[in-house]
């Protein structure tokens, strides 16, 4: 059995991320706009919020340091993204060119900016990691359930499932949320009854960079204890991840449990006794994501239900 | 000659592409310095001259190094401009390239016998090996249809891990004691074709000449031949171009063969060079991929413009390498050429405003005619 509680824990720490940052993508996405630029959004989330970490050590309690942390990297994530969204909705810019302009230049930024802020100037960015909750009270003695998700935990789990409940609610059982949906579908329909289409997608693209420097965040700090200007390619899987589950939030949230589980074999088979004793080269288990991912996307495309007016600049005058 | 061909060169499509790039370029060039002004005031205009003079410091050498820098980020470029004509976004080059060069590699080391061709050989199998490669997102999304971008990027991370084992698990050619591969036979670097004699110190070698002469060959291939006609109607309208009669499944596999092909000539090249690169076991995917999505863009996805984007790419990179001298970290050549794509794409939208101004005017002048008679 522990075998089982260590492979959930670990799948947690992969899992939350990509929904996090999936389902802000998904946001983006069903107002209208593509946003592949996930990956670089979360790299800026997570250096400023590993920034905030370091420089702020020592002077508050572990778990109001990490909230005001997260909150950083998604004001972060907001100012970022805003370039994507002037880009791609006011200057009607290709939005994967744009995308990529952000993925390409948050890497070099953080390095960049690493270097001269740190006394160090060093472009990793170190951090203690004090968040660990080893057992939360009366949740944790919980039989099973307990074992899984309420022992050594990070209060970023439970925030990513808050994040879900709050972005499932809004998508479907509000009116933003409807006619955020109906941009992505039809965006000249929506205008015609009034709809600020312009303002919709302004709003898709701010939760995605919200979502996505939450999420850049939340997947630095507990895998590791410095921040080396990368995300490893947890944006792009992400945007696997809203594909595959279909840009509906329950969906992406199984999906990302299933990249969690991948993930989690890659990086602690080692500590799983059936896989070590297969004796398969550890490459395999590195591979085993991107693989997967290909297999289910093969599956999952043919009948793609994708935003249908998504990467398409919204332009007024066009009827 | 048709009438959108008339209608081209009126509108002067071409020029206004340049006019739009120097001004992404310019943009670029003038966020980078700001960047520079406020990290370190003191330094900032002497790093920014280094930055855009440095390579031209060194004599010939500084520019035979842009040469051979520019070499692979070309054929990477072309590769992903290649793709674009074609209606797809080939992400994917970084995996190409690094399968093409432990093709290359390999053959390089384990091929001794083929004396004068053997860099040759190995070249083309680095070629080889990327077309089979980038197979893989074409037919998915050919028959599957599967996003390209999202399997290309898988490709990478696949293609990344699978040449780290292989070359780890192959003794003959991995290194144990530097964690990379062994260097490659002295008859499969690519040879200097007298270019060391025009730059001297630099390094150089035949790669650029046979880089120009593919980026021609691209070129004839989409703008001559029925077949380059064919994989630009299906990146344009795959309904239409079936409904016509052409293969669209076909086109679509068969170009990212190509732009595969490109990007594992530019890992050969890479490695080939002898310049003292070997394959490193680590996890990290490699830069030339990503750099060719930058030259694509810059140069429009033209064939001639991925030419001079790359020298210019190449050209400032090199003049990064001299920034050391100030306290400035080399990233800022990579901030300079985001935030010049990030303008680029802005520059689809000028290019827009100044073809519609320029309609505007045409139809003016021609209800004035009118009105005259």
């Amino acid at each position: 059995m522990s075998v089982v509680y260590f492979v959930v824990q670990q799948m947690m720490l992969f899992s939350i991320p990509l929904l996090i940052v999936a389902l802000g993508a998904m946001y983006s996405e069903r107002s209208g706009i593509i946003n592949i630029a996930m990956e670089g959004i979360m790299l800026m989330g997570a250096f400023a919020g590993t920034l905030f970490l370091k420089f702020t050590d020592g002077t508050m309690s572990g778990q109001l340091q990490l909230i005001l942390a997260i909150l950083i990297s998604a004001v972060v994530g907001i100012v970022f993204s805003l370039l994507h969204a002037y880009a791609s909705i006011n200057m009607k810019a290709d939005q994967t060119i744009s995308g990529t302009a952000l993925n390409m230049f948050a890497p070099a930024f953080a390095i960049f900016t690493a270097r001269i802020v740190q006394p160090e100037h060093v472009q990793q960015v170190q951090f203690t990691n004090t968040f660990r909750i080893a057992r939360v009270p009366i949740l944790g003695d919980i039989p099973v359930i307990g074992d899984m998700l309420f022992k050594n935990a990070y209060i970023t789990t439970y925030i990513g499932f808050v994040i879900l409940a709050v972005a499932t609610y809004a998508l479907y059982k509000t009116r933003f949320g409807l006619r955020l949906r109906a941009c992505g579908e039809h965006p000249q329909a929506a205008d015609s009854v009034g709809v600020n289409v312009y303002r919709m997608q302004y709003a898709g693209v701010i939760i995605s960079g919200a979502l996505g420097g939450i999420g850049g965040l939340v997947f630095v700090v507990p895998t590791s204890t410095n921040f080396n200007a990368t995300v490893a390619g947890y944006g792009f899987l992400a945007i696997a991840v809203l594909i595959f589950g279909q840009w509906k939030p329950i969906r992406i949230l199984f999906a990302s449990f299933f990249f969690g589980l991948m993930k989690t074999i890659a990086a602690s088979y080692s500590g799983i006794p059936i896989l070590v004793d297969l004796g398969i080269p550890s490459y395999f288990y590195k591979m085993t994501p991107y693989i997967a991912t290909l297999i289910v996307l093969v599956f999952t495309s043919k009948n793609s239900q994708a935003p249908k007016a998504e990467g398409i600049p919204y332009d007024k005058g066009a009827r | 000659m048709s009438a959108e061909k008339v209608k081209d060169k009126k509108s002067g499509n071409g020029s206004v592409g340049v006019i739009s790039s120097i001004f992404a370029i310019i943009v670029g060039l003038i966020v980078g310095f700001i960047i520079l002004l406020i990290s370190c005031p003191n330094e900032a205009v002497g790093g920014f001259v280094t930055i855009l003079t440095g390579a031209l410091t060194h004599g010939t050498k500084g520019l035979g190094d842009v040469l051979y820098q520019a070499t692979p980020i070309i054929l990477t470029g072309l590769s992903v401009a290649f793709a674009f004509k074609t209606g797809l976004f080939n992400i994917g080059a970084s995996g190409q390239v690094i399968v093409g060069a432990f093709a290359s590699v390999t053959v390089g080391i384990m091929c001794k016998s083929l004396g004068g061709v053997h860099w040759l050989v190995a070249l083309l199998a680095s070629a080889v090996a990327g077309a089979l490669w980038a197979i893989i997102p074409g037919l998915f999304k050919a028959v599957f249809n599967v996003s390209e971008v999202i399997s290309c990027i898988m490709m990478n991370y696949i293609g990344m891990y699978f040449v780290n084992y292989m070359v780890k698990k192959t003794p003959a050619i991995f290194d144990n004691m530097r964690n990379q591969s062994k260097p490659v036979a002295s008859t499969a670097n690519l040879p200097k074709a007298g270019l060391d004699k025009i730059f001297a110190g630099s390094s150089a070698n035949v790669g650029i000449i046979i880089a120009i002469i593919v980026v021609i060959i691209i070129y004839i291939i989409l703008t001559k031949t029925t077949f380059g006609f064919e994989l630009k109607a299906v990146g344009l309208n795959r309904d239409a171009s079936r409904y016509a009669g052409i293969n669209e499944k076909k086109s679509i596999i068969l170009s990212m063969m190509i732009a595969g092909a490109l990007s594992g000539l530019a890992g050969g090249m890479i490695y080939l060079s002898g310049t003292g690169k070997y394959i490193e076991v680590v996890d990290v995917l490699c830069d030339e991929g990503f750099t060719g999505i930058s030259v694509a863009l810059l140069g429009l996805s033209n064939p001639i413009g991925v030419l001079f984007a790359g020298l210019f790419i190449a050209y400032i990179t090199t003049g990064g390498f001299y920034l050391q001298l100030y306290s400035f970290s080399t990233e800022i050549i990579d901030i300079i050429i985001a935030v010049i794509i990030y303008f680029s794409a802005f520059s689809l939208f000028v290019k827009n405003v100044i073809a519609k101004i320029k309609v505007k005017k045409e139809l003016k002048a021609e209800s004035k005619e009118g009105g005259n008679k």
